[in-house]
């Protein structure tokens, strides 16, 4: 068997010393519950079994994509691959025993600084699973420290139904009730929102871009909002567009959460880094780990994971979250990748979302038939499009050139979705053309 | 930049080490009164931001750490190097399951083809949904249930997702107000605060004197009330819950499912199947049993398995055949979703090569040797192990502080078992060396046991001295949370 070296000798020997001829009697299972089929799965040599995962993946077209939609694709760097799939830290268990590594938590202390730097706030976690799940953390979280009874939570029309419905789940078990409050021309519509909240308000939540790509114009109007009627002001945004855009404590936000795999991890069907924020106030009531400098015996600072009496195998019940397995490696792989291209890399990348996606959506608008943003405002790695043909053949007829777009439904009207990064801007070209050869075609 | 000495101090302490022990020390990078500096301590630069965006929606500025690419690849080569894996040496915590994890998985986690966006048409992405079919197929047939969704992206995830859908089935059957989930005290911490976040009102379950359940007092607590039993098998002791079939029977007879904890699957592979026991709706931690690697605390997956009953309720999308290819729909009655997306796609591709590399005789080996190892491991082993017989872990009991064990044992070049869990068992040394250690390695593994038990209590209390950082003051750093390095520029 590939991964188990006993030779035969040795596993005689081992079963001499156990006391058996056989392991199978080492198994204190009763007959009535005992398993005698098969699973039917051969074995494969290892050449076999990339041959066969690599053939089955490869069922896939070759595409490129401008797809979006909170997955988001950027060039990452050899080194980060190179550095994170080094065994000591890819093989490594999470940080029971500090003394033996340090390795990893320093990586996730610096991944949190880098964390507390973007957002402004005092303290971030070293992850949850992704923006959506991080989304229902920051509600759990508001609904304990919200001294009043309010159970209510305020979210924008726009936000993507897949976040919703992770946040339904979150929010069931303790029935807090989520409202959406109204966007108009794209963006959050202060008025509508004013109308909305109240004293039974725990949380406000907005994101900036928002789920159509456009750069929210006034959250310190949503913060102060949430700030007269003693609500939480949640942000959500990402790791690249932080670098760039106001620092969120400036405008009040009390949490901020999102995906920080915009570093370090390419399209991967929807792999996610959630990132964790919040005051420093909430520390104590902050979902899953927390990496904390400290000292040694010799004097030396050293890393370690702390204040894990918020966490499950202390609190069990009465944790502030079940999480345990959480995206370290990830963590790890993003500080890489903000580390290589230092603040100047950063900002430029961040820059690019805003220059990319607005140069595509002047050429597109000038085409016939088509108009580029639909709306207002800046744009951030994507934006809407009207389309005088009906946008499902839009998507047919870009599909045949190989280009993966997106129809979406969006304030009653079927429309284009385009998301402009680094690694498909060249490519800009290509739908161009493809759209220009679709102009007119209702 | 500053200039910073850097010392390797491993080579000169291991020569002074004249114990005829093998050395053991582990690389130190070391600058004073720190090892390796952060990132921010080696250089840093605030740029001012400049943007085609006004001003009001921007930062003024940014301070980031700034190294060249030389530079970053030192200092995480130093960091690694101050970081023990499975790679290293054996990692034997008891119920994480760290087996080697094939080094040919990375590369089929590399394969262009996974480079697939999750909002492509389901005819663009054939190859994964061929994957995830073949895959949530698989874990059905090894779990014995009925369908699976590969969805939650996390052990614990898959306990939220399992303990929602069997809360969406109650409520179909217009017993939604059962409020309770029955979790035995030795259970994992993510069960106890799974049921809570669901909800539910958590009833703590004694175990008997033998380390399982207490079956009266299963009798006494299920009821009209009981939503769930959660159990894992064998339980964390790696006892077999032999009254398994008479368990179900009670919770099902009160109107409640069961729910498997698959952190302790690896010791079933070939040998039984959760759905035979009666199990309604289980997990699987592919990150522990199908040895996708564990990442330094993640990502895992956690897939999650259910009886026929229960399938209308799993999370959406799920994934189907249709005209020679595969679609994803959405069950009639839906929790919704977990996650935004998939989980974490590429441990699902690991995981599925795993399987598909070792075949059903290479799995029931798999079982087997882990099985084997742990028994032939505890016979070596100098401390008192009170509960058996035992399957792929045990849990043995220290004369001392375990935490202290613990420490004196990375002196010994090994990473030490999970501690002080179980609570049933005083002092706990949870352990579990898989099936991918080698006799040599187990028999490395017991001599550092038995020497730490030979060790002086107060030699204990002094360890760890070979490892990177001597032992680190865990109530200082509580006290004086600095999370961050503008926290250390505070102080
Ligand atoms: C018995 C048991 N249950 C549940 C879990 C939780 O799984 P995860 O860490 O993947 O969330 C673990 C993992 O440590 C475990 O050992």
């Amino acid at each position: 068997m590939p991964y188990v070296t006993h030779s035969e000798a040795e596993r005689s020997e081992m079963l001499d010393t156990v006391g058996v001829s056989d392991p199978d009697a080492l198994f204190d299972i009763p007959d009535s519950v005992r398993f005698d089929g098969d699973y039917g799965i051969e074995a494969h040599s290892e050449r076999e079994t990339r041959a066969a995962v690599e053939g089955l993946l490869d069922e896939s077209p070759d595409l490129t994509e401008f797809l979006g939609g909170g997955h988001y694709d950027h060039y990452v760097p050899s080194v980060v691959d190179h550095l994170s799939l080094r065994g000591e830290f890819l093989t490594s268990y999470t940080q029971y025993q500090p003394e033996i590594t340090q390795g990893f938590l320093q990586a996730l202390f610096e991944f949190q600084s880098l964390v507390v730097e973007l957002t402004g706030l005092g303290v971030a976690n070293c992850s949850v699973y992704d923006r959506a799940t991080a989304l229902g953390e920051a509600v759990l979280l508001a609904d304990r420290v919200r001294a009043t009874d309010g159970d209510t939570v305020l979210i924008p029309a726009d936000l993507p139904d897949r976040v919703r419905s992770v946040l339904d789940n979150y929010t069931d078990g303790p029935e807090i009730t989520v409202e959406t409050y109204p966007t108009s021309g794209g963006t959050v519509d202060v008025d509508g929102l004013a109308d909305q909240i109240g004293a039974d308000t725990s949380l406000v939540y907005a994101a900036t871009p928002n789920a159509r790509g456009v750069l929210e114009p006034d959250l310190a109007a949503v913060g102060d909002l949430a700030d007269d009627n003693d609500a939480l002001f949640c942000v959500g945004s990402d790791a690249v567009a932080l670098a760039l855009l106001e620092s969120p404590a400036a405008y009040g936000a009390d949490v901020v959460v999102g995906d920080a795999g915009v570093l370090g991890l390419p399209t991967t069907y929807g792999m996610g880094l959630g990132l964790f924020a919040c005051r420093e106030d909430f520390l104590r009531q902050v979902p899953g780990r927390l990496v904390g400098a400290g000292e040694d015996d010799a004097g030396n600072r050293a890393y370690t994971l702390t204040l894990q009496t918020r966490e499950q195998h202390i609190r069990r019940e009465r944790a502030t979250s079940n999480i345990c397995t959480n995206q370290a490696w990830l963590a790890l792989r993003a500080a890489i990748h903000a580390a290589w291209l230092g603040p100047d890399g950063l900002v430029d990348l961040a820059e690019e979302c805003v220059t990319g996606i607005a140069a595509a959506c002047e050429r597109i608008d000038a085409l016939d038939g088509f108009t580029a943003p639909v709306y207002d405002g800046h744009h951030f790695r994507e934006a809407l499009i009207d389309t005088a043909a009906p946008a499902a053949d839009v998507v047919d007829h870009c599909r045949h050139a190989g280009l993966a777009v997106r129809a979406v439904e969006d304030a009653g009207e079927e429309r284009l979705a385009v998301c402009v990064t680094d690694t498909n801007q060249e490519s800009v070209d290509d739908l161009v053309d493809a759209l220009a050869g679709y102009g007119g075609g209702a | 930049m500053s200039q910073k000495r850097h010392e390797r101090r491993t080579e000169e302490a291991a020569e002074g080490d004249d114990e005829g022990d093998a050395p053991h020390q582990q690389a130190r990078w070391y600058d004073g009164d720190r090892y390796e500096p952060l990132l921010d301590e080696k250089s840093t630069d605030t740029v001012t931001v400049e943007s085609s965006l006004p001003d009001d929606l921007t930062r003024e500025e940014l301070t980031l750490p700034d190294l060249s690419e030389p530079e970053v690849t030192r200092h995480y080569t130093r960091l690694s190097q101050m970081n023990y894996g499975i790679d290293s040496g054996p990692i034997p915590l008891g119920s994480c399951t760290m087996k080697y994890n094939p080094a040919f998985t990375e590369d089929v986690a590399a394969h262009p083809g996974n480079r697939v966006h999750p909002l492509r048409t389901d005819e663009d992405k054939q190859g994964i949904l061929g994957l995830l079919y073949e895959l949530q197929e698989t874990l059905a047939t090894v779990g014995g249930m009925d369908a699976v969704t590969l969805q939650p992206p996390a052990g614990a995830a898959g306990e939220f997702t399992g303990i929602q859908v069997a809360k969406a089935y109650h409520e179909a059957n217009g017993e939604g107000e059962r409020s309770e989930v029955i979790v035995p005290e030795s259970a994992h911490g993510t069960n106890f605060a799974s049921a809570a976040m669901a909800g539910y009102d958590v009833v703590e379950l004694p175990s008997n004197e033998d380390g399982r359940v207490a079956v009266d007092a299963l009798e006494a607590a299920a009821g009209e009330d009981t939503a769930l039993l959660m159990l894992t098998n064998p339980n964390t002791l790696g006892l077999f819950e032999r009254d398994i079939t008479e368990i179900a029977d009670i919770v099902h007879e009160a109107g409640g499912l069961l729910y498997y904890d698959g952190a302790n699957l690896n010791s079933l592979l070939g040998k039984a199947r959760p759905g035979d026991m009666g199990f309604d709706v289980m997990h699987f931690n592919l990150h522990k049993t199908f040895a996708t690697p564990h990442g330094g605390g993640g990502p895992g997956q956690g897939p999650i398995g259910v009886s026929a009953d229960l399938a209308p309720f799993l999370p959406t999308p799920q994934v189907r055949e249709a005209d020679g290819g595969y679609e994803t729909y959405e069950p009639d009655h839906s929790i919704g979703r977990v996650h935004e997306f998939m989980g974490n796609w590429l441990v699902l591709v690991k995981a599925y090569a795993y399987i598909l590399r070792h075949g059903d005789v290479g799995l029931e080996r798999i079982s087997e040797t882990a099985v084997l190892n742990a028994n032939y491991l505890a016979e070596r082993i100098e401390y008192e192990v009170p509960y058996g017989p035992f399957h792929h872990e045990f849990v043995a009991s220290a004369d001392e502080d375990a935490a202290d064990v613990a420490k004196a044992m990375l002196d010994h070049g090994v990473h030490p078992p999970t501690t002080k869990w179980p609570e049933i068992v005083d002092e706990a040394l949870m352990t579990e060396p898989t099936e991918t250690e080698s006799k040599a390695r187990l028999d490395d593994l017991a001599a550092a046991f038995n020497a730490v038990a030979a060790t002086d209590p107060e030699d204990l209390a002094a360890a760890p001295n070979e490892t990177t950082a001597r032992r680190i003051d865990q109530a200082d750093a509580a006290r004086n949370p600095r999370l961050s390095w503008h926290a250390l520029d505070d102080t």
